[in-house]
């Protein structure tokens, strides 16, 4: 696992990958920081963490387009299934590096909660609740990017089902007061509804229940990319 | 070291491994030969656990590749058809990643220089992958292949790419190899297999046709010593002695290949030499031979025969099955 995680963590800065997602959160985080908190002098910073969700799940998938994708079209995941280590353990690399990488784009955000607290003391609760809820949905978009990189060969074609299910994520929300008077299909869409949950986390409020939600969610999402390359085997 | 039984791997319905059994001992030098498809390429990637195969057992170092894979994949060194190299890596991070990749335990800088000296590729060491020549990327795999010093190194077409001094050199670096490693590779090309193993496997259509060293192969099949002569002389007549000089079992002509001389093949009774008494009775009536000679099979004959008979009985038995 260790191996995977440092050479996968390397490669995003050996291509434009890595600082194309730093250079992006950054301008977006800061363009949200100017309008919400310095234009209008409000020194809650949970409107930057609300609108940073959408850009976070439309650039993601850029991260993980190339995880497994690649892999299979250079041929060196010969050398990844060939090794003496286990096929989790060559996920969970990529999945922590690619996370690792989502985090450090983050880091800006305190930069943020810094500067307001040069004003006012900050509610620091709110503010690591909400750097909660956005490393959770990163990690989840992040563990449905890579199921979708080991199901093909492109990374164009990855990227793209990737965004899909992130754009289907988002518009989840809309559904569910759609079918919130059909009882059972309005419960799943409920269940289903990410930014429901990451709206309660931007609030400041830490629900046990959403975080292992989305916990056993990238757990699913891990172990099904791990059959993926387990069933290749046997076709 | 390697022992495989009945492996056979099907995909959908076609067949590309058809119950293969072989065992290869510590030490052995064991090429694995056969025209593209054949199914060279899925058996080492059934035995390195790459891919599963539909039946049957492949143990290496006495672990089985399916129950115990890591300690199977510890005891391989791997270098696929297409070297599985990181091309935005330099040849140190790559070969570093790998060590760790395979949890190497020996040292890390003399074990990793040890090995770019044996494979020479100290000169391109800090070198960008994606920069290097096709040569230079093969050595780099066998290299990945190497580390850690696996007991079984299973080399697929490992002198793909190489210009011919390059190919005298992994040649001869395999050889060396093969004195403290049990090595399987796989070639098309006879010669390399020929110089280099002290064994050879030869598959056909996902079959094992032949198992057996280069020398007991070519006597096997060169059991039939027949002998081609060109004489100059009418055809009848000089076939007419042919078959009467003693020793000789039959004799056929093969037709006129130049204007007035044919061309015949002489088969002599097992172990009898028939050349002096053909060339005398024929002096005799003044026929002149123009040529002579035996013809004894190379490896590439064998070859030949074999994945053709193959061929020609599996159509056989198409045919046999559809009536």
């Amino acid at each position: 696992m260790g191996a995977v995680f440092k050479r996968e963590f390397k490669s995003f800065f050996t291509s434009p990958v890595g600082y194309v997602l730093l250079a992006v959160m950054t301008c977006a985080s800061g363009f949200f920081f100017f309008v919400f908190n310095i234009y209008s002098g409000i020194a809650d910073l949970s409107y930057v963490f609300s609108n940073l969700f959408t850009v976070v799940l439309l650039i993601l998938p850029i991260l993980t387009m190339r995880l497994f994708s690649d892999e299979k079209r250079q041929k060196t995941d010969q050398a990844l299934l060939t090794s003496p280590s286990s096929l989790t353990g060559i996920v969970l690399g990529k999945f922590f590096a690619a996370l690792l990488m989502f985090v450090l784009s983050l880091v800006i955000l305190l930069v943020f909660a810094v500067v307001i607290a040069f004003q006012v003391t900050p509610s620091w609760s709110v503010i690591i609740g909400n750097f909660l809820g956005l490393i959770l949905v990163g990690g989840l978009v992040i563990s449905i990017g890579l199921l979708i990189s080991s199901l093909t060969e492109s990374q164009l074609i990855a990227a793209i089902g990737t965004l899909g299910v992130s754009v289907a994520l988002m518009m989840m929300d809309s559904l569910t007061t759609i079918f919130s008077n059909i009882p059972a299909v309005g419960t799943v869409v409920n269940f289903l509804s990410v930014s429901q949950k990451y709206t309660e986390f931007t609030s400041g409020i830490l629900n046990y229940a959403y975080v292992i939600f989305f916990i056993s969610m990238q757990a699913l999402f891990i172990f099904l990319t791990v059959r993926v390359l387990d069933r290749k085997r046997w076709s | 070291m390697i022992e495989v039984k009945n492996l056979t791997k099907r995909y959908g319905s076609h067949l590309a491994v058809n119950d293969i059994s072989f065992s290869v001992d510590e030490g052995e030098v064991v090429g694995f030969l056969g025209p593209n498809g054949a199914g060279k390429s899925t058996t080492m990637n059934i035995l390195t656990g790459y891919l599963s195969a539909s039946s049957g057992v492949a143990k290496i170092n006495g672990f089985d590749i399916l129950e115990k894979p890591n300690q199977a994949k510890a005891s391989i060194g791997y270098l696929p058809e297409q070297p599985p190299l990181y091309l935005d890596m330099t040849v140190r991070e790559y070969l570093d990643f790998m060590y760790d990749l395979k949890k190497c335990k020996l040292s890390r800088e003399t074990h990793i220089a040890e090995i770019c000296r044996l494979v020479k590729i100290e000169g391109v060491y800090g070198r960008l992958i994606k920069n290097l020549s096709k040569g230079y990327r093969q050595r780099v795999g066998l290299a990945q292949a190497l580390i850690g010093n696996p007991p079984v190194l299973i080399l697929d077409e490992p002198t793909v790419g190489l210009d011919p001094n390059q190919i005298i050199e992994i040649r001869s670096l395999i050889k060396n190899l093969g004195k403290h490693h049990t090595v399987i590779l796989s070639s098309h090309i006879l010669q390399e297999i020929e110089a280099v193993c002290d064994r050879i496997i030869i598959i056909n259509q996902g079959n094992l046709v032949a198992d057996d060293s280069a020398a007991n192969l070519t006597r096997k099949y060169s059991s039939d010593r027949r002998i081609l002569l060109r004489v100059a002389g009418g055809e009848e007549d000089v076939l007419g002695l042919l078959s009467r000089v003693p020793g000789v079992q039959n004799a056929v002509s093969l037709g006129e290949k130049e204007p007035g001389i044919y061309e015949y093949a002489v088969t002599p009774v097992e172990g009898q030499d028939v050349r002096r008494e053909i060339s005398t009775r024929l002096a005799a009536r003044n026929w002149l031979i123009m040529g002579m000679r035996s013809m004894e099979m190379t490896l590439e004959d064998v070859f030949v025969s074999l994945t053709r008979e193959n061929l020609s009985m599996a159509r056989k038995n198409k045919k046999g099955g559809r009536a």
